[in-house]
């Protein structure tokens, strides 16, 4: 079996953002990390890799140093890394990203293709559901678990108070959710491995039938107006009162002084 | 990318999500703000509804501001998979040619939104918190076309830090996924009747139909947190699973419900669906209490619309006091049972 994980790297959002001086993100100082629900995709398919053999291939969009998450990738234990970087893809949103990953994963034989959910960058949970449109596969989004069986997929999709048993026949697309498993740690001889091994890297002129006029931002039907920061409600007070009486009085005052009570 | 002739494409389509026959809270949100946006553009608001034997529904459609109801029932779409109902939903937008078509945020709309948009070839907005309508760019640019009356989506990224506003000006429809809670319904036109238009593109099952073996519904009898007027809400601070009793006495008193973070959810102590952030639910109470709850942006990136925030925190470098109207440093254990105390009695006193 074939298995390819569609990897992100994102910016670590989560407990370390960083604002300079400012208030604006400052990226620089946050950690570049392999995006979670990507991992959890991996996680899982490297556990189908532990039980039938399957080949793992891990392929990302993305700058030069996006190559590291590939290594990162290597080292738990993937096969085989594809980095899909040129200059003419920069600039996209969901639309020309899912276009570029189809085009790339044209090349490539697989039986499932798994992705996260979503990246703690974007958030945006669109990448997934549109190459798998781009190909013409089924897909299964919101995976808490994930099972073989024969030449199906069967997955627990989630939804907001349930969950679906799905079966799909593959190739399919399956969008991981964090929560689906506790990815492994990098080994240290995957680690050393993971040093020399080779991570290809594919340019435009390997995305397979696809426009230019579909990629990077002049291919990117949504465009942004405007970006700033959030700016935030301003504090209200804040008062440290020496006791809990004192605390519960002061509550009490202003719940009165608002005619809440 | 290609283009379409924009000027065939009119009025404001909503995806009127149901569960279990059920029209979900989101698809009445989203019919509010369809309203609004109508409005301006002088043009209808029409519901699509898909879903098998769901046509008694399109009058509660109607009765929050639904012009018109497109009614798609077929047994393939009696449960929600992703390919009879993107199939449906793609074949309205082509057929109807919406300029703006709105679709909840929610697991489904999720999923349900990017397939339509790559199917259709235009662009989608996710998880937008503000819609408007306005010029794009902005500010007009010499030498650059401005386009008015465009769908303008704000979103929230990077977990909350930043927030962008973006447009799609040469494609339609123009596409969004909305958060749930954020936008407001009509108050209901008592006795509204529905103009409803059925439409079955017909279905035929291809490899993208999956099969469904088994449907398991969550047993939870709690309230749903997005209604709730009242939330108090605990954070790790509250230290274990039996100590949220002090809050569900807090909110017993004063009619509320209890929320928490996601610190909670991740150590086991109340179910997913009591969490309120990023990933959780937005909420926006009359009143909501952070106990306990240090203030990640991703969780007030889900409370900070609540009219009045109070922030209960021993440490008074806390984010969470950054959004609260009345913080209060100090020791939860103490000022919890305390100000229930004294509700109380407020509240006999007033008998």
């Amino acid at each position: 079996m074939k298995i390819v994980v569609c990897i992100k790297q994102v910016p670590d959002t989560k407990g370390g953002v960083k604002f300079n001086p400012d208030g604006t993100l400052d990226r620089g100082a946050m950690l570049a990390i392999m995006n979670p629900d990507d991992k959890a995709g991996l996680e899982a398919a490297l556990r189908l890799k532990d039980q039938y053999g399957a080949e793992v291939t891990v392929i990302t969009m993305g700058l030069p140093k996006a190559a590291d998450t590939l290594r990162e990738a290597l080292a738990m234990g993937a096969d085989k890394a594809i980095l899909v970087t040129d200059r003419v893809l920069g600039g996209a949103d969901t639309w020309a990203t899912s276009t570029t990953l189809a085009g790339a994963l044209r090349n490539i034989d697989y039986d499932l293709i798994i992705t996260g959910r979503q990246a703690i960058d974007g958030d945006t949970a669109q990448v997934g559901p549109q190459i798998a449109e781009h190909l013409g596969l089924p897909v299964i989004s919101y995976a808490q678990d994930l099972k073989i069986d024969g030449d199906k997929v069967v997955v627990q999709r989630m939804y907001d108070d349930r969950y679906h048993v799905v079966e799909a026949q593959m190739p399919a697309l399956v969008t991981a959710l964090a929560e689906l498993n506790a990815p492994r740690y990098m080994t240290p001889g995957g680690i050393f491995d993971a040093c020399d091994a080779e991570v290809i890297t594919w340019g435009r002129a390997d995305l397979k039938d696809v426009d230019d006029s579909n990629l990077g931002l002049k291919g990117s039907p949504t465009k942004i107006a405007k970006a700033s920061d959030k700016v935030r409600k301003g504090a209200g007070e804040k008062v440290a009162p020496d006791s809990a009486e004192e605390a519960v009085a002061y509550v009490i005052g202003k719940f009165k002084e608002k005619h809440i009570i | 990318m290609v283009t379409n002739n924009i000027e065939e494409y009119k009025g404001v389509y909503v995806f009127a999500q149901q569960v279990d026959n059920e029209i979900s809270g989101i698809a009445l949100e989203l019919l509010g703000k369809g309203k609004e946006l109508a409005a301006k553009l002088e043009t209808e608001v029409t519901a699509v509804l898909i879903g098998y034997k769901v046509a008694d529904l399109a009058d509660k459609l109607a009765e929050y501001g639904a012009d018109k109801v497109i009614l798609v029932d077929d047994p393939e779409c009696e449960v929600y998979r992703t390919e009879p109902y993107a199939h449906a939903l793609a074949s309205v937008i082509n057929e109807f040619k919406p300029d703006i078509m709105l679709v909840g945020a929610t697991a489904i709309g999720r999923d349900l939104g990017p397939t339509v948009s790559a199917r259709v070839a235009t662009g989608l907005t996710a998880d937008c918190t503000v819609l408007e309508i306005g010029d794009f760019p902005l500010v007009a640019i010499p030498g650059q076309e401005q386009k008015h009356n465009q769908l303008l989506m704000t979103r929230p990224a990077f977990g909350g830090n930043t927030i962008a506003t973006i447009a799609c000006p040469d494609n339609r429809p123009q596409m969004a996924t909305v958060r749930p809670g954020v936008m407001q319904k009509i108050d209901p036109i008592v006795g509204a009747k529905a103009n409803v238009i059925e439409f079955n593109p017909g279905f035929t099952p291809n490899n993208k139909y999956v099969t469904i073996k088994e449907v398991v519904k969550a047993v939870s009898d709690t309230v749903d947190i997005m209604d709730a007027k009242i939330l108090v809400s605990g954070g790790r601070g509250v230290g274990s699973a039996e100590n949220f009793k002090i809050l569900e006495d807090l909110a017993e008193v004063l009619g509320g419900t209890v929320s928490c973070s996601r610190a909670v959810v991740d150590s086991g102590w109340k179910p997913r669906d009591l969490q309120v952030g990023q990933t959780g639910k937005t909420v926006r109470p009359q009143i909501y209490f952070a106990i306990g709850i240090s203030g990640a942006i991703q969780h007030v990136a889900g409370m900070e619309e609540s009219d009045l925030i109070v922030a209960i925190n021993k440490d008074e470098d806390a984010p969470i006091f950054d959004v609260a109207d009345y913080g209060i440093v100090g020791d939860l254990n103490k000022i919890v049972p305390a100000l229930t105390a004294a509700l109380k009695a407020e509240k006999a006193n007033k008998q």
